[in-house]
């Protein structure tokens, strides 16, 4: 086999996903991106590790079994903060986010209702 | 210059995970975007069979197309997604096609000088029990390691799913 080509093939996945993440407003679509960029890395770690003949045997097979663990992981807690973002601001637009507002309810488009909706929620808990 | 039957399966492999990766981040409607994802982590899973990797590629079926696909339509369907095709899903092109396309032929163009055209004998078939001995025998804290993480990242995101948080005090 010639390793170029699963080498290639992984840098091209890594530039997709760099541009599915530059390019997607949509969290969601971002963290598919994301997904794409991981695997890229994680052709590379099975490729490396079926053509370099390594001290420790199967070392890349295993590093890519733990990023898939971590992606399983960035892929929950990222999604609890888009569905969060998505409960407080009815979108998940990621450049309609506001980063200089300390308070993230501030200035948002439907403030009321979100206000009306949370003094709701603690009145009854 | 020979091209061998390996190299062909690894090729039309990684045209297919290309392809619909492409589709993954062009396509105009936000659910048909992780179908495409599903097509591409499958051809991967296949890339990881041609190089011997037979676990990681049943972890890959199992946790990708099974566990995180659904996560992602799940939350397609959570953050009431557009059904149809919509117009603004992207930002301007011209940057992150600047930026990504560089990030793709840079590492391309690394990867080719690095290792031309030269042949490797391949691995012997992979088996799960090299895997499961590297993982308990040189690895074995790593992986411990990594279950705290899990269960870390299960507490945040259930924590960061609770309706109070985010609300002002008083």
């Amino acid at each position: 086999m010639h390793p170029v080509v699963p080498y290639v093939t992984a840098a091209g996945l890594f530039g997709l996903g760099v541009y599915g993440v530059l390019v997607r407003r949509n969290a969601v679509l971002v963290l598919m991106a994301v997904e794409l960029m991981l695997n890229a890395v994680n052709l590379v770690l099975v490729t490396a590790d079926a053509t370099v003949r390594a001290t420790l045997p199967h070392s890349g097979q295993v590093f890519a079994l733990f990023v898939i663990v971590l992606a399983a992981a960035e892929i929950g807690v990222g999604l609890a903060v888009v569905l969060q973002l998505y409960r407080l601001r009815q979108s998940v637009a990621v450049d309609e986010v506001r980063l200089d507002t300390g308070a993230p309810l501030d200035n948002g488009p439907d403030d009321e209702t979100n206000n009306a909706r949370h003094a709701a929620a603690g009145a009854n808990g | 210059m020979r091209i061998e039957p390996v190299d062909v399966l690894l090729a039309a492999l990684g045209a297919v995970a290309l392809g619909s990766g492409a589709l993954v981040v062009t396509t105009r409607h936000v659910v048909r975007a992780g179908l495409w994802l599903v097509v591409t982590l499958g051809a991967m899973a296949g890339l990881y069979l041609v190089l011997t990797a037979e676990l990681v590629a049943w972890v890959q079926v199992l946790l990708y197309v099974g566990a995180v696909v659904v996560l992602l339509l799940f939350a397609v369907m959570l953050t009431r997604a557009p059904i149809g095709a919509s117009d603004d899903l992207d930002r301007p092109r011209w940057p992150a096609l600047l930026v990504g396309g560089g990030a793709g032929v840079g590492l391309a163009a690394l990867l080719v000088d690095a290792y031309r055209w030269t042949r490797v004998p391949m691995p012997e078939p992979g088996r799960a029990k090299a895997i499961g001995e590297a993982v308990f025998q040189s690895w074995v804290l790593p992986f411990e390691v990594l279950s705290v993480l899990l269960l870390a990242a299960l507490i945040g995101a259930i924590v960061l799913s609770r309706p109070d948080v985010g609300r002002r005090e008083g």
